[in-house]
């Protein structure tokens, strides 16, 4: 008797197999309809059951002996723009923050301003996308603070950080939800490692999220804005990275 | 002595018996695609930075334990102390169309095939929740039906370290049980078909959550269970490359035992018992 499957056809059925499957899902994750409605069900469905699961849940916040000792930069270090120059030079004093978009109350921050309010410090870890962790300590002030005072419209429920830094002439921006705006580890940072916060890693202020990865903490941020959806912010997907490179809007993994 | 006790008797080899129930052959097929896709997209995420560390944090300026790279004209693996060249494969290598590339794993292995992190993020984090609830709901079935207890784990007699050396040398002489005793598992494969179920896949999605900063904040013991986030992202490319060793030996016993036999019962759910020998 001929047998359907034998070893060998078996052997040379798998090699055509797996690498033919791995073909197939390359061109699968080349088509936008799939990507949008397969490959984005993943980072859905890890936001609404972080969501669900998750609350105000605090990440972890480490002892001084575990920080990195050298905590690496990523990203834009320098922005390219002669307005930043400007305020670098000026030590930022003329530098202010905008804050904007659906709130009653909009205006603008000097950074001593914001140093005057009172501040969180946080040891805490920082996930890049690419894989690697640093430890190390912000001091900043909550940005719920902020919101409070600019009073947010009932329609608004996302906050755009707008930023002095480019990619190849667009300026980086990010988005974050309004659990993650007003949790109690969400910080403007204007300070790391009990020093001002070094140029590299965002001067004057960056955005701690502490429960996202790297790619949401926005260096540099000039202005934020309140916003009813992220459609109307660059191509709509609601950060620099999300909209040129596909990167996930929920970063929490 | 003819016997009319039992109305059905036992099967004896040649015999077509039920192995594998529904369950067992849909989660079986299932992780099957689910594994290759997630094997190759994590190999792609690894290649977004190539370095392996033990504790919370680590990065450039960390020492790594295991790393991928390339130097020169050549492409390197590098474990502690130790180094080989890996040229061709590992580190630097030719993509399809000659080009030379410096990424860890080569276009073949890698989902997307070209460096793309975002997208091999996308494919990785939506399969993972097939792999997680497909664990989670096979586990749980496998316990409530009782095919944990009756058929993977051991009995008291089969840890006896005699019964175990047997089992063993059985194996290393490629004799497999025939008849009425080929119906349950041994005692090697009880050991490999449990290592996997209750210990390396709960594993890889235990270590697959422990690196997102939002799970560390909603079950902060994770970070406790396996030592840091970059432990786990370390153990999580081990428990990668274990269940990579899992796949080999499981397609060379199935070629040993019997391609169609075996098979057959994982897609129909019926298996041909092996003749006994006869002398």
């Amino acid at each position: 008797m001929t047998r359907l499957i034998t070893r060998r056809r078996l052997i040379t059925g798998a090699a055509v197999a797996a690498p033919a499957i791995l073909v197939g899902c390359d061109s699968l994750g080349a088509s936008q309809s799939f990507r949008d409605i397969v490959l984005s069900s993943g980072e859905w469905l890890s936001y609404k059951v972080h969501r669900m699961i998750g609350g105000d849940a605090l990440a972890r916040e480490y002892d001084p002996s575990a920080m990195s000792p050298f905590f690496r930069t990523n990203g834009n270090t320098m922005p390219r723009s002669s307005e930043y120059a400007q305020h670098l030079t000026e030590g930022f004093a003329n530098w202010s923050l905008q804050v904007g978009g659906l709130v009653t109350a909009p205006r603008g921050y000097t950074l001593a301003e914001l140093k005057a309010k009172p501040s969180r410090s946080q040891i805490t870890r920082h996930d890049c996308v690419e894989g690697w962790s640093a430890i190390g300590k912000w001091t900043g002030v909550p940005l719920g603070t902020l919101l409070d005072e600019v009073q947010l419209a009932p329609e608004a429920k996302y906050l755009v950080f707008r930023c002095a830094d480019d990619f190849r002439g667009t300026a980086y921006y990010e988005s974050i939800d309004l659990v993650d705006a007003f949790h109690p580890q969400t910080i403007l940072a204007y300070g790391m490692n009990d020093g001002d916060l070094p140029t590299g890693h965002g001067a004057p202020i960056r955005l701690r999220v502490e429960r996202q990865l790297g790619y949401k903490h926005a260096k540099f941020v000039m202005a934020i804005e309140a916003v009813a959806s992220l459609s109307g912010i660059g191509n709509g997907r609601g950060g620099y990275w999300e909209d040129v490179g596909y990167y996930d809007w929920y970063a929490g993994i | 002595m003819p016997s009319d006790i039992t109305a059905k008797e036992a099967p004896r080899g040649g015999d077509l018996v039920r192995r594998h129930r529904l369950s067992t052959r849909l989660w079986h097929w299932i992780n099957a695609g689910v594994l290759l896709i997630l094997l190759a997209s994590g190999l792609m995420i690894f290649n977004a930075h190539p370095r392996l560390y033990w504790g919370e944090y680590g990065a450039n300026a960390d020492p790594a334990w295991l790393q991928i790279g390339s130097m020169d004209d050549q492409g390197y693996l590098r474990v502690g102390t130790s180094e080989i060249e890996t040229t061709g494969f590992l580190g630097q290598w030719r993509d399809e169309t000659g080009r030379v590339r410096t990424r860890a794993f080569p276009s073949w292995a890698t989902l997307p095939s070209g460096y793309n992190l975002a997208l091999a993020r996308r494919w990785h984090l939506t399969f993972a929740w097939v792999f997680a609830l497909g664990i989670v709901i096979y586990l749980g079935w496998s316990i409530v039906n009782g095919h944990l207890r009756r058929d993977l784990l051991p009995k008291k007699t089969e840890l006896k370290p005699g019964h175990i050396w047997a089992d063993i040398k059985h194996h290393a002489m490629l004799k497999f049980p025939r008849g009425a005793a080929a119906l349950n598992y041994n005692i090697m494969q009880k050991a490999a078909y449990l290592g996997v179920i209750v210990v390396l896949i709960p594993g890889m999605v235990l270590t697959g959550l422990t690196m997102s900063p939002s799970m560390d904040a909603i079950w902060p013991w994770l970070l406790d269970l396996f030592g840091g986030r970059q432990s786990a992202r370390s153990l999580h490319f081990i428990g990668a490359a274990l269940l990579v060793v899992f796949f080999i030996v499981h397609m060379v016993m199935v070629l040993l035992a019997g391609p169609f036999n075996e098979l057959r019962s994982m897609i129909t759910g019926w298996f041909r018992l092996p003749k006994e020998k006869s002398r």
